[in-house]
């Protein structure tokens, strides 16, 4: 996780005469506006960065990220920065867009300004490196803000499709009435087993689910820490009024388990689905049964 | 002050490993003196959790492990406080636990953090419990003076 | 605030109506206790389904409360314990052993149902 907390605390430690500085960058860089985002957008296109985009949408944000930056630059805090950052990172990732080409734009900015001070101050050779003084580590902190910003927007949304994945891969079905199965595919981390669980539980209050189903044919390997997840899965169904029959424990998995020595005496294992269904229908009617006496008892 | 970290405490770790410095939001005291102060503690965690965001469950969670915290206060050190805070890091946000004492203190943390996967309830101090509920853990603790328990939460 | 204790049939319903001191539910516990021999009841009704938190020391007090009652011979079962809070009892290692669960009242009255006559 990148925490860019370190440099987005405390506004720029400037002295009086970088303060005087940055006010003078801050007007130049206002007054050549058009000339300068216009250059910063040709360059963008020439260098091939941002494809995905078209003329007028690069423009368009060019023209954002350029007000933005100037604001940066004037007030020294990143908070508007950043915000505008990860709101255009959320718009351009769906599009394709990779870190490369972000960490290219900005740079190409910080390029398009610094030429820009270099041709107005050349003259004066001391007062451009006072101005570079006062621009550079600004203009660093910038780059670093919108890299940053549009690093952790990528992580967040890659975080959010595996969620979606996850959440496809679990479907709790009802075959009939009270009765649930979970068949569970693929690997578990304990991420999964929490949200699976969680499903499940959710799920047995909905359907007042009695007996549910969990069948992990499609599970290759079990640890010590998706054994107990499942283990708590069974106790937390238990305390919802609902018995879990696990099915398909394979060869191998068995070995596991007794090996690591995983406590599954509370678990009712039956061989296969089919078997466990057969076996959850025995439960269920043997409930019916016994709390009506009306029923046919002979 | 002996200051306990669980496993190695690796920097990315989110388990065990107890990170300062996050920026202040907002935050609530709850002075713990009797039991009766327990279901209080955890009625305004559930509160502020709800404000961060938190869903269902994971208030369940957050009030679940204020409770034992709270119990621990009143059992152990007879009186003590709970400190609920907003937190915010990196781009994420979440709940901050502080249970602190000036009781006994722990002696031997290692223990205190060491029974089992399952306790079968009610014995001991369920710290390893608290973890298991939180996503970051830390405790402070020094005989004769007292015990800081913090714990995390982040809104995923 | 004190627990209703009802009386149904061979019965008793406890529903509780909102969040529990330790003290409240030791009492709870002890009524129950009491009144299962008062009313000759074959079975104890205990609705959590208010409660938010279920922790370590309500979830001994309901497994006591549960083996006290059979030593009084008769059954207890929980109602009503939310998925969110099961879920958290479990996370921090809690259960219910040997103690009755059913997912609300009426599930509840069914396992007890099933579980007198076949006492029979």
């Amino acid at each position: 996780m990148i925490e860019p907390e370190a440099y987005l605390k405390e506004p720029l430690p400037a002295g009086e005469s970088d303060v005087m500085l940055l006010r003078e960058l801050v007007a130049h860089l206002r007054r050549n506006r058009t000339q300068l985002r216009e250059e910063w957008a040709r360059r963008i296109t020439q260098a091939q960065l941002l494809t995905a985009m078209s003329k007028d949408e690069i423009f368009k944000e060019a023209t954002s990220v350029y007000d933005n930056y100037v604001e940066a630059l004037e007030t020294g805090t990143m908070e508007a920065l950043q915000t505008y950052a990860r709101d255009l990172s959320e718009r351009i990732i769906p599009r394709g867009v990779e870190t490369h080409e972000v960490v290219g734009i900005v740079l190409l900015l910080r390029d398009v300004l610094a030429r820009s001070l270099f041709a107005k101050y050349q003259a004066d050779f001391a007062l451009l490196n006072c101005i570079l003084d006062a621009y550079e580590p600004a203009a660093n902190r910038i780059a670093n803000t919108v890299a940053v910003g549009f690093v952790q927007e990528r992580e967040r949304i890659i975080m959010e499709q595996q969620e979606a994945i996850r959440e496809l891969s679990t479907p709790v079905l009802q075959v009939r009435e009270r009765l649930l199965i979970l068949p569970i595919i693929g690997a578990i981390d304990p991420h999964r087993a929490r949200q699976l669980t969680e499903q499940l539980l959710g799920a047995i209050r909905t359907n007042r689910a009695k007996v549910v189903v969990i069948d992990i044919t499609g599970v290759a390997v079990i640890d010590t820490n998706v054994a107990n997840h499942l283990v708590q899965t069974v106790e937390a169904s238990r305390l919802l009024g609902a018995t879990v029959i696990v099915t398909g424990l394979s060869p191998k998995i068995a070995q596991t388990l007794v090996t690591i020595g995983v406590d599954l005496s509370k678990m009712n294992t039956v061989g296969d689905l089919q078997g466990g269904i057969e076996e959850a229908e025995k439960l269920l009617a043997y409930k019916v049964i016994a709390s009506s006496p009306t029923a046919d008892s002979a | 002050m002996t200051n306990h970290r669980e496993s190695a405490p690796r920097r990315e770790s989110l388990h065990g490993v107890w990170r300062p410095g996050p920026v202040v939001r907002a935050e609530d005291i709850v002075p713990i003196e009797s039991e009766a102060d327990i279901v209080t503690a955890r009625q305004r965690g559930r509160t502020l959790g709800a404000e961060v965001g938190f869903r269902a469950g994971e208030l369940a969670l957050i009030a679940t492990a204020i409770s034992e915290l709270a119990r621990n206060i009143v059992l152990y050190a007879g009186r003590g406080e709970i400190l609920l805070t907003k937190i915010s890091e990196g781009g994420r946000i979440g709940l901050l636990i502080a249970a602190s004492d000036q009781g006994p203190g722990i002696s031997d943390l290692t223990q205190a953090m060491r029974d089992g996967f399952s306790t079968s309830g009610g014995l001991g101090l369920g710290l390893p419990g608290v973890k298991r509920l939180m996503d970051e853990f830390g405790v402070v603790s020094s005989p004769g003076r007292g015990t800081t328990v913090t714990a995390k939460k982040w809104k995923r | 605030m004190e627990v209703p204790i009802l009386k149904q049939g061979a019965y008793l319903i406890a529903s509780v109506q909102s969040a529990l001191a330790d003290a409240e539910m030791i009492q709870l516990r002890d009524a129950l206790v009491d009144k299962v021999g008062k009313f000759r009841s074959r079975g104890v009704i205990v609705d959590v389904t208010v409660l938010d938190v279920v922790d370590s020391f309500a979830t001994r007090t309901l497994r006591d409360l549960a083996h006290m009652i059979r030593l009084r011979g008769a059954e207890t079962v929980i109602v009503g314990i939310q998925p969110e809070v099961a879920f958290a009892m479990v996370q921090l290692g809690l259960t219910l052993e040997g103690v009755g669960t059913a997912l609300d009242l009426e599930e509840g009255l069914a396992f007890l149902n099933q579980k007198t006559q076949s006492v029979e």
